[in-house]
């Protein structure tokens, strides 16, 4: 069929971390997605913005193979996503798993391993090092042998991203790790994103606040059920572009576009 | 094995009360599901069902009579203990809803069991028949019983008129009608004690393991058909009266075939057509739009896809 | 000799049981365990009609089908847009429902009443015995229930970090590549494979006891996995061992006696376990007011 055929002709050439094509995905009638296509590139830290229901975590479980699309193709440093999975690695929001589950914090890390591990190999003295040190990075190993019920929800965030480090991935994806954290797990995290950039790897986050896009992602990618805009931040975080994404629901936003300290942010 | 006409099973007076009672309670326990199925608490009847065993045994074992109404006060009672049981579990521990009701289910079933062979082998007289219980059997109901249930019924199925708006919106938005002020922790507690009522009528005919279905199965086949709560309710009465007349005929007509697990056939029939030709949500009705909106997408995509080949031609 | 031929078989259903329960009781599965341990009845009834006997392979591999088929419908009505539970609730009654028809119309024919379905018979185990050669090899419910207990133990041992990952974080599992559907049908598969070994002793309705309450008992009293497991193992014996003495004692149904000492035990956990148990919470919390 043609289609695929331009597409993969096309892409053979980039070795881009992560790029997609015309990808869409329906639930039912509605589409969640259409057609969306875009190419990240290497060492990014890449921010998905937009309203409610656009789509932004759709978008990274497509990515993921996790939902079935419609169409569209997805490419990790230029194969498909399946031949990659090693090169991925994953933060899904926190209320997507039980806190209850009996274990403890490392060995919620020590899970990052398993993709390493193949089918029958428990992970070792080793895999049991490299989650340590990937507590130690967040800021929780003093907290390895808790159980995860008893940390607070920032803790647990922190646990998820240890999570992600361990899985030593090129390509981060991470569905909202901002959502209803603490201050100081804000923090941490933002230092290790930066960490991350610094060792050349490409990291794309799910995110809500608006006031802090500016300081935190070199690119931000809008998206509403259609990509409306993706570019460097600087360009592309305009409030006419966020006007058209979120479709003048954003009253507040003209103020805070217009604040001093916001205005003249990072581009300047 | 002679398949008795409906007319001539129709004939016996008896059989004649029996059909009535067992279509009545299909009627009435269609109509209590929906709201069960609205509120997602479907596995609530089949828990409900089986914590109502022990009841039944112990009520036997203090009377030493069968009878519907003694048995209906002593499934009632451990119906509540169950319910309040699996609220307290889920409550107070980090174990789910469905492990509390599964461990309150097994867990009086199991009493139920051991308590059903106290009764077998200790001397309680009449006890001949208190395992039908398990698997129903309507043939063996008596002409008092099925008075009963027949009561019973009409009873439920009044209440669910007169209370239709209330059970409407609790089933729908609690916390709204906590606001427009409705008793709602009353009219929740009114809606379990239906079910625990519907439930313990049905176990006489249809079984403790089975009656869930008559609960559960009319009032999603009713689902597929409509969007409005009124007209699924009708639906889901219909179903479950239709299942309960066909139940009560066939299981009449062969020997040795309780109603219980006839009856659950005939509602699964329903279900079957219901799953397949629902429109908008059957089956077929969905592979068909799924179809629409694929041809749709491929449409829509077709030119921009030419476009893009020229582009590359073009460079 | 046969109190030790009915104690063994019982703590190797527990054993059984105990395993799985744990990842139901953690997948929020626990109603698929009740839902699979009914609707395994007509391929039970099946391939006894067909083989005559009740402990054939062919009534396991019966019940492996009956209980994916379960598996595979309760998932499909959901994703059409059925309710979890009801979805439960129709496909299991309906499968129970065919067995119990297919009981009732070939009564004669089969020495399978539903007593025997509903109760067990652990009290008979050890009169249906394996001989080899004329040599007594024991009971074949052992023979058949320990063969499970291997299995159960090999698929569970090998794929432990999967089986781990599916019931925690199901998402990140797909996204590393591992097959959660697979593992999905392939811990269904063992649920019916362990139903269909017990329900010649325990009943296949009391096998759901023996599968839920001591694996959640487990849960209250630990927070580790592995630990949960050896734990729910041992409630599940120590369950069986109660309950058989008490049937003695009481002259009632053994299967009961089980399911009623494991829901004793479940409530003295739900009480008194040291981390979770609500009386403990309780006094500590009086301690920290004083």
């Amino acid at each position: 069929m043609s289609l695929t055929h331009t597409v993969s002709s096309r892409n053979a050439k980039t070795t881009a971390p992560l790029a997609i094509n015309g990808l869409s995905v329906a639930y039912q009638k509605k589409p969640v997605l259409r057609n969306v296509s875009f190419e990240v590139k290497e060492g990014e830290l890449v921010g998905v913005i937009g309203p409610n229901g656009a789509g932004k975590s759709t978008l990274m479980k497509a990515a993921l193979g996790l939902i079935p699309s419609l169409g569209g193709e997805v490419l990790v440093y230029g194969k498909p996503y399946k031949q990659q999975r090693q090169m991925i690695g994953y933060v899904p929001q926190r209320e997507s798993v039980d806190w209850d589950f009996p274990t403890n914090a490392l060995d919620v890390v020590l899970m990052g391993r398993y993709g390493h591990l193949g089918w029958f190999r428990r992970p070792g003295a080793k895999d049991k090092a490299i989650a340590l040190e990937c507590l130690n990075k967040v800021g929780m190993a003093d907290y390895a042998g808790r159980q995860i019920s008893q940390l607070s929800g920032g803790q647990q965030q922190r646990v998820f991203l240890a999570r992600a480090l361990a899985q030593d991935a090129k390509l981060y994806f991470m569905d909202e790790p901002f959502a209803g954290v603490d201050a100081a797990t804000e923090k941490a995290i933002i230092t290790l994103l930066q960490e991350l950039k610094k060792q050349g790897k490409t990291v794309i986050v799910v995110h809500h606040d608006l006031a802090t896009v500016q300081d935190y992602f070199d690119s931000v990618l809008l998206l509403n059920v259609e990509l409306q805009a993706y570019g460097p931040t600087a360009e592309t975080f305009t409030q006419e572009q966020l006007q058209r994404t979120y479709g003048g629901r954003l009253a507040f936003l003209d103020r805070s576009l217009q604040h001093p300290s916001f205005s003249g942010g990072k581009g300047e | 094995m002679t398949m008795q006409t409906i007319w001539s099973m129709l004939a016996d007076p008896n059989m004649q009360w029996i059909f009535i009672g067992c279509t009545l309670l299909g009627l009435s326990s269609g109509v209590i599901g929906c709201f069960s199925y609205l509120r997602k608490q479907s596995l609530m009847g089949d828990t409900l069902a089986h914590a109502a065993l022990p009841g039944i045994c112990i009520a036997f074992m203090l009377t030493g009579v069968k009878s519907i109404g003694l048995f209906l006060i002593g499934a009632g009672v451990a119906g509540v203990v169950a319910t309040f049981g699996i609220g307290y579990i889920t409550r107070h521990s980090k174990l789910k809803q469905d492990a509390a009701m599964g461990i309150v289910l097994s867990g009086f079933f199991g009493l139920g069991i051991v308590l059903l062979t106290l009764i077998q082998h200790g001397d309680y007289g009449n006890q001949s028949g208190l395992d039908k219980f398990l698997f129903g059997q309507a043939a063996s109901m008596i002409a008092s019983d099925v008075i009963t249930m027949t009561i019973v019924c009409a009873l439920l199925i009044t209440v669910c008129t007169l209370l239709f708006k209330q059970f409407k919106i609790i089933s729908f938005d609690p916390g709204f009608a906590r606001g427009i002020g409705y008793p709602v922790a009353f009219l929740e507690q009114l809606l379990m004690l239906l079910v625990v009522v519907a439930v313990v009528a049905g176990i006489q005919a249809v079984g403790v393991v089975l009656v869930a279905a008559l609960l559960i199965t009319p009032a999603v086949s009713a689902r597929y058909w409509t969007d409005r709560l009124g007209l699924m309710v009708v639906l889901s009465g219909l179903f479950g009266a239709a299942s309960g007349a066909v139940g009560t005929w066939i299981s009449a007509s062969v020997s040795n075939l309780p109603t219980g697990p006839v009856t659950v056939l005939a509602a699964t029939l329903l279900f079957g057509i219901s799953i397949l030709f629902g429109p908008q949500r059957g089956l077929i009705a969905k592979r068909l739009m799924r179809q629409r909106v694929k041809e749709r997408f491929i449409r829509e995509n077709e030119p921009r896809i030419h476009e893009q080949v020229k582009k590359e031609a073009a460079l | 000799m046969s109190d030790f031929w009915i104690l063994l078989t019982g703590a190797l259903v527990a054993s059984c049981c105990g395993v799985l329960g744990v990842f139901l009781v953690l997948r929020k599965m626990a109603m698929i365990g009740d839902a699979i341990s009914h609707s395994v009845m007509p391929g039970i009834v099946v391939a006894f009609l067909l083989s005559g006997s009740r402990d054939s392979l062919l009534m396991m591999f019966a019940a492996l089908i009956c209980g994916l088929l379960t598996t595979f419908l309760i998932q499909m009505f959901q994703q059409s847009g059925i309710q979890a539970d009801a979805s439960i609730g129709v496909v299991f009654t309906a499968l129970f429902a065919i067995g119990v028809v297919l009981v009732s119309l070939y009564a004669r024919q089969v020495h399978l009443d539903q007593d025997a379905i509903l109760y067990g018979e652990i009290a008979y185990v050890h009169w249906n015995i394996w001989e080899v050669g004329g040599i007594n090899m024991g009971p074949k419910a052992v023979w058949l229930l320990g063969f499970t207990l291997l299995v159960i133990l090999t698929v569970i041992g090998l794929f432990y970090k999967q089986f781990k990952l599916c019931a925690f974080d199901p998402a990140l599992a797909a996204a590393i590549g591992i097959p959660v559907a697979v593992f999905h049908y392939l811990l269904m598969g063992l649920v019916s494979m362990a139903t269909v070994s017990s329900f010649e002793s325990v009943g296949a309705i009391l096998v759901v006891g023996l599968l839920i309450i001591p694996a959640s008992t487990a849960y209250l009293l630990t927070d580790q996995l592995g630990v949960m497991i050896g734990l729910s193992i041992a409630v599940g014996i120590a369950s069986t061992f109660l309950g058989y003495g008490a049937a003695v004692l009481l002259d009632a149904s053994i299967a009961g006696c089980m399911v009623c000492a494991a829901s004793l035990l479940f409530v003295a956990a739900f009480l008194f376990s040291p981390s979770h148990g609500i009386v403990i919470k309780k006094l500590r919390l009086r301690q920290l007011a004083r």
